[in-house]
């Protein structure tokens, strides 16, 4: 348990392993460590951002699903609207059509009737004439009537 | 209880005193360098001021190698990504030493910190040999003919002295770096009384800083020594109880045990007090007032 020159060397072993870890193990270790220190802080910094831009970017297409809805329905409405109004317009077409059809109808009835009309007067006066043939031929001579038959021929 | 072979059985008093003698070197009165190896050659060097106790030195010098290999092992492949378990083992420690030295010492100095893991790493290894029942190593050492080997270097007040000593000059140089000659005169005798400096009381100013040059020198000295003697006696301590279980033959096992668990804490406290209290001392010396 005496002092002797073991504490020189001790002393001196130290300092050398003190001035190795000085020189050459703490400033790489801590580097290290402040390096990784910089970079989870940075990380962490990123994920920040990253969570801020994700909420912005959510917000943005909520935006944007909601002017794409505001525009569908204004199509919507606007088709609507067009679809009433071709019904509008073939419904005003069509009674017109028809009118014109009636008018067309009406006008070739009238002149068909007046036809018949014409042909029937021209059968009736025949028949009449024959008629008052037959009835003047049993009664009396013909020649005594005559003119009297002839007028109404002609009113005929 | 180990029995040398071919020498018959120890007395336990022989036992525990063969277990304290260090392997030592020294130059002999015939001019030749001499080690105690072989029976009756326990004092050979003993009382020698020039003796050099080899087993210390090989152990200290060993453990304190494992430190600085394996640490610039990490050191040299150090990267800021996904570290190795070792890697994340000697980061705990660094942080640990590198918090340590932040929160006491307010200077800013390249030195300390690695300071502080360079005593804490080799001073819980040098205790750490502690753990290692206590004839294992010597029975392999005289089996190789080395007759005396104490394996904790820690348990030798030269080596925690020689530790000590170290940061006693360090204290010294800080004083001196910070405050300036002056500054470190000043402190040794202008302390804690202030002698008069006007009146009578001039008559009685050498007294008075005589009284504290020699207040402060104890203080300035007792340092180093609670330093190295809180260390050396915990250590010691620790290794004698080791060998009185030891002595116990079989019945060691849970006492040996018992005594083991306590000691981790004993080697790690240790280790972190002399750390700390390096760290406090240099902190003092830079601190201004």
């Amino acid at each position: 348990m005496d002092i002797n020159m073991t504490l020189i060397g001790q002393s001196i072993a130290m300092i050398v392993f003190v001035w190795f870890c000085m020189k050459l193990i703490w400033p790489p270790i801590l580097a290290a460590l402040e390096e990784r220190q910089k970079q989870i802080e940075e990380g962490l910094a990123a994920a920040d951002r990253g969570q801020e831009s994700l909420v912005k970017a959510a917000a943005e297409a909520d935006e944007i699903v909601n002017e794409a809805r505001q525009q569908a329905t204004g199509i919507l409405d606007q088709a609507h609207a067009r679809a009433n109004d071709i019904v509008a317009e073939g419904k005003a077409g069509g009674v017109k059509e028809g009118e014109r059809q009636l008018d067309a109808a009406k006008l070739e009835i009238e002149q068909e009737a007046n036809r018949a009309r014409e042909e029937l007067r021209g059968q009736v006066s025949a028949i009449a004439i024959a008629s008052a043939e037959k009835i003047l031929r049993r009664e009396i001579d013909s020649k005594a009537h005559d003119d009297i038959l002839g007028k109404l021929a002609q009113e005929l | 209880m180990a029995a040398e072979a071919g020498h018959g059985p120890l007395t336990s008093g022989e036992y525990i005193a063969h277990h304290l003698q260090n392997l030592q070197a020294c130059k002999a009165e015939t001019g030749e360098w001499v080690m105690n190896i072989g029976h009756n050659a326990a004092d050979i060097c003993s009382g020698n001021p020039m003796a050099i106790n080899v087993d210390s030195m090989f152990w200290s010098v060993l453990l304190g190698l494992v430190f600085v290999v394996s640490f610039r092992g990490v050191a040299k492949k150090a990267s800021s990504g996904k570290p190795s378990k070792f890697q994340a083992l000697v980061e705990i420690i660094v942080e640990f030493v590198d918090g340590s030295v932040k929160d006491t010492f307010h200077g800013k100095s390249r030195l300390i910190a690695p300071l502080g893991l360079t005593i804490f790493v080799w001073v819980f290894l040098m205790n750490l040999m502690d753990l290692i029942p206590v004839d294992w190593i010597p029975m392999v050492a005289g089996a190789a003919g080395i007759t005396y080997m104490k394996v904790v270097p820690s348990t030798d007040v030269n080596v925690t002295f020689g530790m000590s000593i170290a940061v006693f000059f360090l204290i010294i140089f800080y004083t001196i770096k910070n405050k300036g000659v002056i500054g470190f005169i000043k402190e040794m005798t202008l302390h804690p009384i202030a002698p008069p400096t006007k009146g009578f009381g001039l008559i009685a100013a050498p007294l008075i800083i005589a009284f504290n040059f020699v207040l402060e020198s104890v203080a300035l000295i007792a340092k180093p020594i609670s330093l190295s003697l809180r260390l050396f006696g915990n250590m010691f301590a620790g290794e004698l109880i080791f060998i009185l279980i030891a002595l116990l033959g079989v019945y060691q096992l849970p006492l040996h045990f018992g005594w083991a668990v306590f000691h981790i804490l004993i080697i790690t406290l240790q280790a972190f007090i002399f750390m700390m209290l390096t760290i406090v001392y240099l902190s003092l010396a830079s601190e201004t007032h």
